[in-house]
């Protein structure tokens, strides 16, 4: 098979753990399919890190267009490397370099393409990705083509999806490639989260989280006078923080924090996908929501159908009645 | 600054998604709502054309079910709406991608918006796809859009909190994650008016090629766990909730 091209990012001085996880399945497949892994890396910290991706061959990508994540310049770069590598297979984590960069190289190179996967293997020779489609609500199977003359499949892969290997010790043969200055974008400033601000919720035992079911703003203070009664302070999901209701440090998953408090009362959050990704590893996960049939009763260890607005009070009662 | 703007209906999750005995979706008794990412996008470019005089068009691939969908965004303040003709009802993503791209290179914006993901975009999402394919700078999982002369301004999420603010040459294609208000309403009634006077535009474009995989099948996850469910009185499952937290010890007894 032609090589499978893994796209890594760095967290501090490692790759992250997405890119580990996708270095292990890319390597667990050239045993299945023969071929070879090609890591490649950005920035100045890309050679040291590439160096223990356990590739076959690898590509750290350098120079002053590159010293911070910005499309443009990443596009540019993959696109030469794709050119040389001919990749069967291209791995990508569904982070926001995923989703800017995976479907535009499958269609600026003619590839094929299979966003939020959470399974690949293989199945008497062929290759089956398996992906999250409608929140989390149906799997979708695709047959990802590998022969010779198929024309190559990004893959953009959901952080988590399986647990990495440990990655062979050994050390690519590595190339450097120098990033073109691309014209047309510009990184003007980098933020830093909004650590805590009044408070951390990435500390916090007990997190009260609310979601799109609170309704309205003003339903807001009934969570927090939870939150007081059980000693915890009160979090949210993504659509709480985009209405304005809660400041962006209070939010849970893909694109907020995450967290593993003792206890997750999750009250009127759907659970999709990316917000079970902030907090599935929580404790003990108690879920309030209307719909039966909410993923977040998946992960969740308790659950009821009551309304959020019902419960809230109701359980402020019973809490301050049992504790007095 | 021609601004437009990419919508597209997708099944109402609230509804249960039915399954055929072959894996497919079983599209009769599927309602459909405008994806709730490209609600951003049009909020974001109504809140750009209230603040820089841009024109608004509101773009989609006639599936059959998106003249509601049109007329609401005419209603909120987009100028123009465009249905571009389709040969099927059922397309793939990419297929939609390239049929924009190919509405795109005939008529040429300076922005393009739509939302950063949809819940059925598992062959990529549509900024992206169109970035590639018509060669622009683009940017997805951004909030925050503002006009500045020939380019644009914008804040890119990353995981963990992380942000930065880009600027970008025009024209340029955004896959926006939130608006900066909630998508304003508009009633049922207004859209009504409205859609004696107004019109949608069709237009017919031959699509660029794009390398489709068939989906095998769809099917439900085998839940790796359910929660073990309370009563649905309020009032029980909060006292269920007591007697839980007091065994945890996460509460005084």
């Amino acid at each position: 098979m032609r090589p499978i091209l893994v796209v890594t990012e760095n967290q501090g001085a490692e790759l992250s753990d997405s890119s580990r996880e996708l270095l292990s399945k890319a390597l667990a497949l050239t045993e299945a399919f023969g071929g070879e892994v090609v890591a490649v890396g950005f920035g100045e910290g890309a050679p040291e890190t590439l160096k223990r991706s356990g590739a076959h061959r690898a590509v750290a990508v350098g120079g002053s267009a590159v010293a911070q994540y910005a499309s443009l310049p990443y596009e540019r770069a993959l696109h030469q490397v794709l050119e040389r590598i001919q990749p069967s297979l291209v791995l990508l984590p569904n982070t926001t370099l995923g989703m800017d960069l995976g479907a535009s190289l499958a269609a600026a190179k003619g590839m094929a393409m299979v966003a939020y996967c959470c399974g690949l293997h293989t199945e008497s020779g062929a290759l089956v990705a398996t992906s999250q489609v409608y929140g989390g609500k149906l799997l979708a199977e695709v047959a990802i083509p590998v022969e010779e003359g198929a024309p190559g499949t990004v893959v953009t892969v959901l952080p988590g999806s399986w647990a990495p290997e440990a990655l062979p010790n050994r050390e690519p043969v590595l190339e450097t490639l120098l990033a073109e200055e691309a014209q047309g974008m510009v990184v003007r400033e980098t933020i830093a989260p909004e650590s805590g601000g009044d408070v951390d919720i990435t500390r916090a035992e007990v997190l009260v989280s609310v979601g799109r079911g609170i309704q309205d703003p003003e339903n807001i203070p009934l969570a927090e006078e939870l939150a007081q009664v059980l000693g915890g302070v009160v979090s949210c999901s993504r659509p709480v923080v985009d209405a304005g209701w809660l400041p962006r440090s209070r939010q849970v998953g893909k694109s907020g924090l995450t967290v593993k408090p003792k206890l997750y009362l999750a009250l009127g959050i759907s659970g999709a996908p990316e917000h079970l990704q902030g907090m599935k590893d929580a404790e003990l996960i108690v879920a309030v929501n209307t719909d039966p049939a909410a993923p977040i009763f998946e992960v969740a260890h308790y659950g009821t159908t009551a309304d959020v607005l019902d419960f809230i009070p109701a359980a402020v009662e019973a809490i301050r009645e049992r504790g007095a | 600054m021609r601004i437009a703007v990419l919508m597209k209906e997708v099944p109402d999750l609230i509804e249960e998604l039915e399954l055929t005995p072959e894996g497919r979706l079983e599209t009769d008794v599927l309602s459909y709502i405008p994806s709730e990412w490209d609600e951003q996008a049009l909020e974001e470019a109504l809140i750009l054309k209230e603040e820089s005089g841009a024109a608004v068009t509101v773009v989609a691939v006639d599936s059959g079910q998106v003249d509601d969908m049109l007329y609401t965004a005419l209603a909120k303040g987009a100028d123009r709406a465009v249905k571009l003709a389709a040969e099927s009802e059922v397309l793939t993503n990419r297929a939609r991608a390239a049929l924009m791209a190919a509405y795109l290179q005939q008529d040429p914006y300076d922005l393009v918006l739509t939302g950063v993901q949809a819940v059925d975009d598992l062959d990529g999402q549509v900024a992206g796809l169109l970035g590639g394919q018509l060669g622009w700078p683009h940017a997805s999982v951004v909030r925050e859009v503002k006009a500045q002369g020939e380019q644009v301004q914008c804040v890119q999420e990353y995981a963990g909190g992380w942000m930065a603010t880009l600027e970008l040459a025009l024209p340029a294609v955004l896959g926006i994650q939130a608006a900066r208000r909630p998508p304003r309403y508009v009633s049922v009634a207004k859209v009504r008016q409205l859609q004696k006077t107004a019109s949608l535009e069709t237009v017919e474009v031959t699509p660029l090629p794009a390398v489709e995989l068939p989906v095998r099948r769809l099917y439900r996850p085998a839940a790796a766990g359910h929660a073990t469910m309370w009563s649905e009185d309020a009032a029980e499952a909060a006292a269920q909730l007591v007697e839980l937290l007091q065994s945890r010890k996460l509460i005084r007894s």
